[in-house]
């Protein structure tokens, strides 16, 4: 076995678009899928009400896969979360109108919706760090663990329910899902209302994200680091501008932006950080691509595996919420299924089933290849039968082509 | 009188090994051959390639089983003439009963129904022949391993064998069984069935072998007609180790302090089986700027011995104390051992040494993340400084630290493994074989750096199967045999003969 010395890598476009081709084919498989649904919808896709809708109706969603991300980068499963969030939901309707299930045995105080909140968040992170007790410290696989906590959570949701819807919740605590910014300014756009605001704020965030990426590109010149041809990176900054402030633009013609829209941002933003820049995110990839390794190496493994199903249990949580504050009521058949679209957004995302690879921006985007395609295919009036056979085949080519890939190397 | 076996001409080579090269053996009818030859010497290489684990044409060569030429292109080719392998580590399922795992893939069976009474009376009739009185229907887990020794070769002899290969079959059985065992061997010679065994224990191998062909590096170096003479065993571990010193070590001048690590009545069991005490009161100090060596076979317990150290990755019920500088320092957890400023780097660096999927600048920096990171925040840039450093200091060949660790030559992978170790700062780094499976001119690197570790005062322990590495770069070595360190002595007075002479003469004393 010789040594053999490649030369110094030269920034070079095709080598480039090769390597980072699962990303692309990502971002554009989303982009196909619009444009697909934007021509067989007739135009109702990219309707500002119907954007609106689209983002409304996956944001939880896309809370949970923030969380399985993490959970299936350490090479773990979470099936629990569906269940934990329809839990959480019910308790929280519970806690906020003072619904007893069984009036004659006790009574529920009535909770105001910040309390209440803080107590549901709070639950979903214990429930997170029981099951990741087991999984972490008794080694007992997280599919059968969180299995277990589907079934138990289920039943428990049931329970607290007494078996009813119980709604409707404080009118405060529903903004959460479906309040706007309040536009501050009053401005008309061929004789509607348009909301600057978003597209301020939209303008702005632009303006951000294009700053920190050309400060990144400058550092990364300056240390010879650049790998990225110059053509994608001004290509990709423009993409990015122009679908930000596109999509506010849209917005605006509506209602502006939504609530739970500022809180998913701040939370997608929170959860690249933790995955790309702190030891705590780089411990988790370590983990996945190889436990025995990040363990001889001082990684405390079992209290890192404990950490990321107690943040878990907390995301399941606050989809519980934005779910029911949606809904407006609490039922026992909330959060059904909600676990098989989380996970089929990391894997779509490029989620590795061995862990050890994926990324927060592949778990939205898949989300979202989910999420348009369950709104393009409600508004085409297919059934909801046939949309069950159409995502499954999607998860399955997705991880299809990720395995074949690879086998090529 | 025709041989049974013959195997001539043998070569096998692996990229950028010669595993064997033009190795004859033959085997006579009713004839017990014994292979010995160090680790390492091509012993499992010519079973596998003898047994169809290498198919026909990956070797060349040939293999004339009872007079014609044969072809092995599976296991099962080779089985289905009655060459049967037992190998080191057994192959029978534990959950599954001693008829089940006899009669597995071959059940007796009409429309794949079995036939569980005639599986069971042939069974009995087995255990009978190799002196194992058990039922049928006992689950393999509740067996001592002699007593799954004995199961294996029931399956055997179920398979009609004619030639039977045991690779170490006494190495993890007691004084008793290994002697039952033996005169199962010999019983078997005068029903007229021949096995080769692969052993290191002279001693037993002096017992029961008619003739003994030594392997040295791939090759046949000797074959010795045990009723032709008296075969002393000193006359056998010249042959084993005859080598000559071609390694090329680097100068190095020791300056050697006061002790600062010091290992005190150190014992551990086997994680599985809390009575196999696989660590038996080992002392052991090492001083400022030394090398040592821990000499030893495979499954002397040297790995078990440094894992068992480092953080207790090893084995349970472990006692002793650890002191660092004169001080007794707590090791209990990885962490911990991180802390007192002790480094392992293992022997097997794809399973337990790497992040295989990451790059090399990740991979660098696992071990000491804190050390590029402020407020738990990785500093991107500082962490590059780093891995470029040792990249240089090091000479990992590479084509940039963002390079994927699996893409790497096993000399690369190893000094990404230390680079990871001397980023974490340590006083004392166990390195367990450090130079396995990587080429000459790695070696040589590598030794340099163990050099410039000890020159830096810092505190060296290389575990090593090649005697010659650890004459050529060690200041003391201890030689290691069931658990137990069975002779200590400086370099410069040590030669392979000496310390496999100290292992042989070891050999069933540990158990006393």
């Amino acid at each position: 076995m010789t040594d053999i010395s490649t030369p110094q890598v030269k920034p070079d476009f095709m080598r480039f678009v090769r390597s980072n081709i699962r990303d692309y084919a990502l971002l554009l498989s989303l982009l196909a899928i619009m444009v697909f649904f934007q021509f067989n919808t007739h135009g109702t896709l990219f309707r500002p009400v119907n954007m609106t809708n689209i983002l409304l109706q996956n944001s939880y969603i896309v809370v949970m896969a923030l969380g399985m991300l993490l959970v299936i980068v350490a090479g773990h499963i979470d099936l629990s979360v569906g269940s934990v969030s329809g839990f959480i939901g019910a308790l929280a309707a519970v806690l906020m109108t003072g619904t007893s299930p069984n009036p004659d045995l006790f009574t529920i105080p009535k909770f105001d919706f910040v309390t209440a909140s803080i107590i549901c968040l709070g639950v979903g992170a214990a429930i997170g760090a029981i099951q990741g007790y087991f999984i972490a410290y008794y080694k007992i696989p997280a599919f059968i663990v969180t299995l277990a906590g589907m079934l138990i959570f289920k039943g428990l949701a049931l329970s607290v329910l007494g078996g009813a819807s119980v709604g409707p919740l404080p009118a405060t605590f529903q903004l959460l899902s479906t309040g706007f910014l309040t536009d501050v300014f009053d401005v008309q756009l061929l004789g509607a209302p348009f909301n600057l605001l978003a597209l301020l704020i939209g303008t702005l965030i632009t303006a951000a994200l294009i700053y920190f990426n050309f400060k990144e590109r400058r550092s990364q010149l300056q240390h010879g680091l650049a790998e990225e041809p110059e053509a994608i990176f001004y290509g990709r900054n423009l993409l990015i501008a122009v679908a930000l402030i596109g999509f506010s633009f849209i917005m605006g013609q509506y209602k502006g932006l939504p609530n739970v829209l500022i809180v998913m941002f701040a939370l997608i933003a929170l959860f690249v950080f933790i995955t790309t820049r702190t030891t705590f995110g780089r411990r988790i990839y370590a983990m996945g691509g190889n436990e025995k390794a990040a363990k001889l190496s001082g990684v405390n493994t079992e209290r890192l595996t404990f950490w990321i199903f107690t943040i878990m249990g907390a995301l399941a949580a606050l989809g519980g919420l934005i779910f029911a504050a949606r809904l407006n009521v609490a039922t026992p058949k909330a959060g059904a299924g909600f676990e098989l679209e989380v996970i089929a957004a990391c894997f779509i995302g490029g989620a590795a089933v061995t862990g050890g690879v994926g990324k927060i921006v592949g778990a939205v985007i898949g989300a979202f290849i989910i999420g348009v395609m369950n709104n393009g295919m409600s508004i085409m009036g297919i059934g909801i039968d046939w949309q069950f056979v159409i995502k499954g085949a999607v998860l399955l080519f997705a991880v299809f082509l990720d395995v074949k890939f690879k086998n090529r190397g | 009188m025709q041989p049974i076996l013959e195997m001539r001409g043998i070569t096998k080579t692996f990229p950028g090994v010669n595993a064997l090269s033009d190795v004859d053996i033959n085997v006579r009818p009713a004839e017990i051959l014994a292979v010995v030859g160090e680790n390492g010497a091509g012993k499992s290489t010519l079973m596998k390639v003898l047994s169809g684990v290498y198919p026909h044409g990956t070797y060349s060569g040939g293999i004339y089983y009872e007079g014609v030429e044969r072809k092995f292109n599976k296991i099962s080719d080779s089985e289905d003439l009655g060459i049967i392998i037992i190998h080191q580590e057994l192959a029978l399922v534990p959950l599954l009963s001693i008829a089940e795992n006899i009669f597995l893939g071959h059940e007796p069976a009409k429309l794949g129904v079995i036939n569980w009474f005639e599986a069971f009376a042939r069974t009995k009739e087995l255990l009978k022949k190799v002196g194992l009185n058990e039922h049928p229907n006992t689950l393999i887990t509740n067996l001592g391993t002699g007593k799954q020794q004995l199961v294996e070769i029931a399956k055997a002899l179920n398979k009609k064998v004619k030639l039977l290969i045991l690779d170490e079959p006494t190495s993890s059985l007691n004084e008793t069984d290994s002697n039952a065992l033996l005169a199962l061997l010999m019983e078997f010679r005068e029903q007229g069935i021949s096995s080769i065994m692969i052993s290191h224990k002279l001693n037993e191998i002096s017992k029961v072998a008619d003739r003994i062909t030594v392997l040295r590096d791939g090759m046949t170096v000797d074959t010795l007609d045990c009723h032709a003479e008296k075969i002393s065993e000193d006359r056998i571990i010249k042959a084993m180790v005859g080598r000559e010193l071609t390694d090329r070590f680097p100068p190095r001048n020791a300056k050697i302090g006061e002790p600062i690590f010091e290992v005190k009545n150190w014992s551990c069991y086997h994680p599985l089986h809390a009575d196999r005490q696989m660590i038996k009161n080992v002392d052991l100090h090492v001083k400022r700027g030394e090398v040592v060596g821990i000499a030893g076979l495979m499954g002397a317990g040297r790995t078990e011995l440094a894992m068992s150290i480092f953080g207790r990755s090893y084995g349970q019920k472990i006692s002793g104390n650890i002191l660092i500088n004169g001080k007794p320092v707590d090791v209990s957890t990885i962490p911990k051992a991180m802390d007192a400023g002790l480094a392992y780097a293992t022997e097997d660096r794809k399973t337990y040494g790497l992040v295989l999927i990451d790059h090399i600048k990740h991979n660098i920096t696992l071990a000491n993340l804190d050390g590029v990171a402020k407020y738990s925040v990785v500093d991107d840039l500082v962490e590059l400084a780093v891995a470029n450093k040792y990249r240089r200091d090091l000479g990992i060949r590479c084509s940039s630290v963002f390079q994927t660790t699996v893409n790497l030559s096993g000399g690369n992978q190893q000094k990404v493994v230390l680079s990871k170790w001397l980023f974490s700062g340590p006083d004392v780094l166990i390195l367990d074989e450090p130079t396995r499976g990587i080429d000459v001119g790695a070696k040589y690197e590598i030794y340099g750096i163990i050099n410039q570790l000890a020159e830096a005062g810092k505190a060296v322990i290389v575990i090593s199967s090649e005697m010659a590495e650890l004459l050529g770069v060690a200041d003391r070595i201890y030689v290691m045999n069931e658990g137990k360190f069975v002779a200590e002595m400086p370099a410069k007075e040590a030669s392979q003969e000496k310390i496999m002479r100290a292992i042989m003469k070891s050999w069933g004393k540990a158990n006393d």
